[in-house]
């Protein structure tokens, strides 16, 4: 699915978090989305999900200009997510969490539940599959049956992402997969990613880890309060003054990309 | 996970243990149900079967409001309402249309399900606590109504309601109730386990992940409102048939908090607990009928008693998987 995005603005009050974005994401292309934090990234992602309506500005899915519908019908047209704080359905079993994925394409009506019908048994084991399959997928090691809540951090990731792919998404939006798994998660996490693009989906990513960006993406967008400030390959993003500029003046977690255009001069 | 105390309680443990094997067992419900069928055989005296019967719509009303309330995390204040109008418009018709009872049936559905779109369609958008507020202002007009309409009887109500089948005897009464009531039960369980159950939940849980999923928060709640408004209205048509009378007293604020207790005594969104729920407020004041002034009394302190040491409810609700769905093996490639 190809994502255009068009001159995005969006504004709460007074205060312009977005202002004048443009990017796209093409078929089967990984782009990632990155940005010192408050450059209005995640704000973005809620416009292209419906959780914003955008002031002014497109959103085309395919073509299809979708911005101001809602966050189900935006799913509707082929597009999953996931969150930058996890939302996963605590107190549900993990394949239920998983199960909430079919509900867009599951063929099951109340009057078959009611009756228990063949087809309620039908849709109910395929659905339960669909569910393993991705938890498979994504390498789920705990407990499948137990609340998600119990499990631990980075597994509660992977069901997250396992929910989205089992809408069968062609657009799948990843907000910091990577956030608050230790190193070697993060490598598994990257791998993840580029098996989920070997399915055909086009994926939109937002990452603080830059190793992770760098390894992945197609390309990358850069923003800067509310504007993008590069959009290109990484290796041509990582040596624009105008990001290194973003990014220096900046500490924590951006010494890393210090390091990385560093690299890149040496 | 609820046991109160760890100070080596072996005996609690082996208690608890057991109720979790009980809860998770598949025989309560036939048990339950072979009790409500022998019960006449024990006791046929016309105030142990009123009693019966009446448990056995109150548990009706539970199981209906859980839908709302439990699975769909909906506070609703004014239940009582959709009981109202299943009762009304199956007494009006029977009475004043001389249709038989049962011929009302499919009007008291297309009654509830408009009551429930009614209701529900303006508030739905409004979260919890507001909701419950404006519930709460919808069973007291449609109460109100009853009360000032004339072909509702007014104040003093409608009378000469004839049995489900034309005035049958009150154990045929008391054993096509707990027919109807069980089905209730099985279907209120059945859909909670379904997609339109799970939908429910993952609304109640986290409406915004629900609807990144595609689930429209909205639709799925009138949903919710609509299951709850027909069983709610089934349950008022057995009510009306029951007591051969309908009157707006039956359908004050304190019968749908009676009703919301039910719910949460037995444990929100768990369909066997508010079963539960249901049967121990309508049996615990009879059981305590002895102690005359003090009956009340007792019965709010036990209230408050299991609601401290269960506060989940008496038999909470469990996420569960079967075993077989826990563990279907389809992996292609299993990654370690």
């Amino acid at each position: 699915m190809n994502l255009e995005v068009a001159d995005l603005r969006l504004s709460f009050g007074g205060l312009l978090a977005i202002d004048g974005l443009s990017f796209g994401v093409g078929e089967n292309e990984i782009v990632s989305v990155i940005g010192p934090n408050g450059a209005g990234k995640t704000s973005a992602f809620n416009c292209v999900t419906g959780f914003y309506r955008p002031t002014a500005g497109r959103i085309l899915l395919d073509g299809q200009d979708v911005s101001g519908r809602r966050p189900e019908q935006i799913a509707a047209m082929g597009v999953a997510r996931t969150f930058q704080n996890l939302r996963l359905f605590g107190e549900l079993s993990v394949l239920d969490n998983v199960r909430a994925g079919t509900h867009l394409w599951s063929r099951q009506r109340a009057i078959d539940a009611l009756l228990h019908t063949p087809r309620f048994r039908r849709t109910e084991n395929e659905v339960t599959d669909e569910a393993h399959r991705w938890l498979d997928f994504v390498g789920l090691r705990g407990d499948r049956a137990g609340p998600a809540r119990a499990l631990p951090y980075g597994e509660q990731r992977r069901v997250e992402i396992a929910r989205a792919l089992a809408r069968r998404p062609s657009l799948l939006l990843l907000d910091e997969p990577a956030a608050g798994l230790n190193h070697s998660e993060k490598a598994e996490m990257t791998d993840l990613i580029r098996r989920i693009r070997e399915l055909g989906i086009s994926i939109a990513l937002i990452e603080h880890d830059m190793g992770l960006v760098m390894e992945v993406s197609e390309r990358v967008v850069v923003l800067n309060f509310g504007r993008e400030i590069a959009d290109g390959p990484p290796e041509q993003v990582r040596r624009d003054p105008q990001v290194i500029e973003a990014y220096l003046g900046r500490d924590a977690e951006d010494s890393e990309i210090a390091e990385i255009i560093g690299d890149g001069h040496g | 996970m609820s046991a109160p105390g760890t100070g080596g309680a072996s005996g609690l443990d082996r208690v608890s243990g057991f109720a979790r094997g009980l809860f998770d067992s598949r025989w309560p419900g036939p048990v339950l149900l072979l009790a409500a069928l022998l019960g006449p055989f024990v006791n046929a005296t016309p105030y142990a079967l009123n009693l019966m019967t009446t448990t056995a719509i109150s548990v009706m009303l539970a199981v209906g409001l859980n839908i709302v309330v439990g699975y769909c995390g909906l506070l609703d204040l004014g239940y009582a309402a959709f009981f109202a109008v299943g009762a009304y418009t199956s007494g009006v018709l029977a009475t004043r249309f001389d249709w038989p009872l049962l011929a009302t049936v499919p009007v008291v559905l297309v009654a509830t399900v408009i009551a429930g779109i009614v209701i529900g369609g303006p508030t739905l958008r409004l979260r919890s606590d507001y909701l419950a507020i404006v519930t709460l202002g919808f069973g007291e007009i449609i109460r109100i109504t009853a009360n000032n309409l004339d072909v509702t009887g007014g104040p003093s109500g409608i009378h000469g309601i004839p049995g489900l089948f034309g005035g049958e005897d009150k154990v045929v009464f008391y054993y096509a109730t707990v027919v109807i009531v069980a089905l209730a039960v099985i279907g209120a369980a059945r859909l909670g386990r379904s997609r339109i159950g799970r939908a429910w939940r993952f609304v109640r849980e986290d409406e915004d992940a629900a609807a990144a999923m595609g689930v429209s928060p909205y639709r799925v709640k009138l949903a919710a409102y609509i299951a709850g408004a027909v069983w709610g209205g089934l349950a008022g048509v057995l009510f009306g048939a029951h007591l051969s009378a309908v009157s707006p007293g039956s359908f004050r604020f304190l019968d749908s908090a009676l009703i919301l207790m039910a719910v949460v005594l037995g444990g929100m969104g768990s369909n066997p607990g508010v079963v539960l729920g249901a049967i121990v407020l309508a049996v615990l004041p009879e059981a305590l009928r002895d102690l005359v002034d003090w009956q009340y009394f007792v019965f709010g302190v036990l209230l408050i008693l299991v609601m401290l040491v269960r506060p989940q409810g008496l038999w909470p609700a469990r996420s569960r998987e079967t075993p077989q769905d826990a563990a279907r093996a389809v992996r292609p490639e299993v990654r370690a």
